[in-house]
């Protein structure tokens, strides 16, 4: 089986919610959307306070070419244009509507049937996928139409679909698979014809062993002008890195400061490729998301589909609350995710999981001194000396940090997973990659 | 053999400094001799307060400058500045000193703390986290990125309240801890006798509301002390008040109205109780 050469770690995957099918979440009485769910510059506002809105209707247009379009999750009155306060702290323009109803715009196709014929010509396709918000949902939200767009000098020959979900705990993509497996496929043959190419490989991890046979009975129906396969993958984090997925499956290597598309593959999230499924066959723009709500000591983890701008708080007691003795909630996976104050902040499309985990999981431990183990080096996907920049980082030695290629830096975090001294290495390299980045911007 | 040995050590020695002569006057660096003067005037802490590399570095932007305007050495003040102007033949500006001051209270018993953080001490990696363990996003972490930055010794981490506190007598107003904060909650200001200062202690810029509900303490932008204020030395932006310290002239009745007590005054004699009230209604 194969997997990615340098590096990567094997957290225990604890993925308790793999055979919970997905629940939705009931539709609140009052939304609220951020305007800033993508990389880029966020959407411009095109409604106003008092202005009815249906499902589906786009409430912000892309602010810029790397943007995206933001539509509204419910039908309603749009209560005020304001910004909000994430659980983070930090403040996001937003849309507030207060729902009334559940009535979807015109042309929206809501049901369920399958529509496997796909007419639309490939600037039809991705004129379509921009209008519709759909952003990498694999979690840096890199708007897909760009993605589709490579560079004149990068010529495209394979789509890579990441079904690896890597990161612990996670099931939502494995779920999605399971119960929308035909829709995925459609949705790779629409995006092979949106890049004009006829191969497709499909990665998935080796722990979803249900969703790579299911996969691979359904391949014979879709294969027909076109080459798409299932590649079981080796368990090793952080192989839905995108860099990382290339390697592994086609060996290839994106070298530093490069695009990877100059590799000549795509690589697109399964929840992305569902997005465009939905987008061009049924004319439905981003307006739910998956997710997965889960913890050791939850009472009924689960897999939820919920309506953007729903407070993640909804999902949390459909589980039975916060368990008592929760000492970190993770917005995430565990590995890269973010700690949350609260889950009163809106679902968006950034949104992947609420990882609810204890004190024995989440304590950090005594940091000391650096061991010169060189545990981090072996541990790194992406060939660096982790200890070496921690260190630099925390000297603000900016100079030697560039030249040690601190901006190659995934922030996987296999580094702070691996290191037996507890130091805290992506805390400090984040720190000075954000440095170094800021400086090489301004010169 | 003894004598060979000196003979050819000697002339040895002899072509050497000569060579070393020769290369000397060709590849010499004309350097003018003020930049050595100019240098021997600054303080030498190299802080970068004045916008230069170190002080070397505005050294050679002095000597190179047509006039001293926008020039100034914020540790040494008008008195060095007048120095290099001596030296260099130019009239150097009165400069005003200034003092840091943290527009954060920081004091945890008035501000709900909602979590607790584990990670690195560092405000910087902190901040790039989340905004802090109290529900307020423009409050002081805490963690002393300021104190580390400062080279003079005027800040320190109060051990019982947690908060940051300014020694008005260290502090030279070089600006090291504004740029360090990640907050941006620290802000230099005019330095007055005996150390005195009257200013809003909060940057919380939320409706307020919302800053309450954040805070105890923190400028809800009532408006009371742009009214209470003769000197129209207080504006409100973005709800949070802001005191002008070239209109202030130290009256302290805007910190007596403050409902959050927002407005702090440091450094002055204790107010008797009611005794200028009465002054001012005789005034009247």
């Amino acid at each position: 089986m194969i997997t990615f050469k340098v590096g990567g770690v094997h957290p225990h995957d604890n993925k308790i919610t793999a055979s919970v099918p997905f629940k939705k979440v009931a539709v609140p009485t009052e939304v609220t959307i951020p305007l800033d769910q993508h990389i880029g510059a966020p959407a411009k506002p095109i409604v106003a306070a008092g202005d009815k809105v249906k499902v589906g209707q786009m409430i912000g247009e892309p602010g810029g070419f790397v943007s995206a379009a933001v539509h509204s999750s419910v039908s309603g009155t749009v209560k005020k244009v304001d910004k909000f306060r994430d659980a983070w702290g930090t403040y996001h323009p937003c849309v507030i509507i207060t729902v009334e109803g559940d009535e979807w715009l015109e042309g929206i196709d809501t049901t369920d049937t399958l529509i496997t014929e796909c007419t639309a010509e490939p600037k039809e396709i991705i004129d379509k996928i921009s209008k519709s918000g759909i952003v990498g949902l694999g979690g840096a939200c890199f708007p897909t139409q760009v993605k589709l767009m490579p560079p004149k000098d990068c010529t495209i020959d394979t789509l890579a679909v990441n079904a690896v979900e890597c990161e612990p705990y996670l099931t939502h993509n494995h779920r999605l698979m399971l119960e929308k497996g035909d829709e995925v496929m459609v949705g790779v043959q629409i995006l092979l014809k949106a890049l004009g190419i006829k191969k497709a490989i499909i990665g998935v991890e080796n722990n979803k062993k249900d969703a790579i046979e299911y996969l691979k009975s359904l391949l014979p129906k879709y294969t027909k002008d076109c080459d798409i396969k299932v590649v079981p993958l080796k368990m090793k984090y952080p192989q839905g890195g995108e860099k990382q997925l290339i390697q592994a499956l086609t060996g290839r290597i994106v070298r530093s400061g490069a695009l990877p598309a100059s590799t000549g593959v795509v690589v697109q999230n399964v929840a992305t490729v569902f997005a465009v499924y939905e987008a061009v066959q049924k004319n439905k723009p981003i307006v739910e998301i998956s997710l997965t709500v889960t913890g050791k000591k939850v009472k009924e983890p689960g897999n939820f589909i919920m309506r953007i701008g729903t407070p993640l708080s909804a999902a949390v007691e459909m589980v039975g609350g916060i368990p008592d003795g929760t000492e970190k909630l993770i917005c995430g996976g565990p590995m890269m995710g973010k700690a949350m104050i609260s889950t009163d902040t809106p679902a968006n499309k950034r949104t992947s999981a609420v990882v609810m985990i204890d004190e024995s999981e989440a304590k950090r431990g005594k940091e000391s001194n650096c061991a010169r183990c060189g545990k981090c080096i072996d541990a790194c996907p992406m060939g660096l000396e982790p200890y070496l920049l921690g260190t630099l980082s925390q000297r603000n030695m900016f100079d030697e940090l560039e030249k040690h290629y601190v901006y190659d830096c995934i922030e996987c975090g296999c580094c702070t997973f691996t290191c037996p001294c507890n130091r805290p290495l992506l805390d400090y390299i984040h720190q000075g990659k954000a440095n170094v980045m800021m400086i090489m911007k301004n010169r | 053999m003894v004598l060979t040995s000196i003979i050819v050590l000697a002339v040895i020695g002899l072509v050497s400094a000569v060579l070393l002569y020769v290369l000397l006057q060709k590849f010499k660096v004309e350097e003018d001799p003020r930049i050595d003067q100019v240098q021997s005037c600054l303080p030498g802490a190299n802080c970068g307060g004045c916008g230069s590399a170190g002080c070397r570095n505005f050294a050679e932007r002095c000597v190179k400058a047509d006039s001293l305007d926008g020039l100034l050495c914020p540790v040494g003040g008008t008195e060095t500045m007048k120095n290099i102007g001596a030296i260099l033949g130019m009239t150097a500006a009165e400069s005003t000193p200034m003092v840091a001051v943290i527009k954060c209270q920081t004091i945890c018993n008035n501000r709900p703390t909602t979590n607790k953080y584990d990670g690195v001490r560092s405000c910087k990696i902190s901040q790039a986290v989340y905004s802090g363990e109290s529900t307020c996003p423009y409050s002081c972490l805490g963690f002393g990125d300021c104190v580390e930055a400062c080279q003079f010794g005027a800040l320190s981490i109060d051990a019982e309240t947690g908060s940051i506190k300014v020694d008005g007598d260290k502090c030279t107003g070089c600006g090291s801890c504004v740029k360090s904060c990640p907050k941006h909650i620290i802000e230099l200001r005019k330095k007055w006798p005996k150390n005195r200062q009257i200013y809003v202690k909060c940057s919380n810029t939320d409706k307020g509301a919302i800053a309450r509900k954040d805070c105890e303490n923190a400028c809800i932008g009532c408006s009371k002390c742009v009214k209470e204020c003769q000197f129209e030395a207080i504006t409100i932006t973005d709800n949070l008040a802001h005191i002008d310290t070239t209109k202030c002239r130290l009256c302290r009745k805007c910190a007596s109205v403050c409902p959050t007590g927002a407005i702090v005054v440091e450094n002055f004699p204790v107010i008797k109780p009611k005794e200028p009230d009465k002054k001012e209604e005789a005034g009247a």
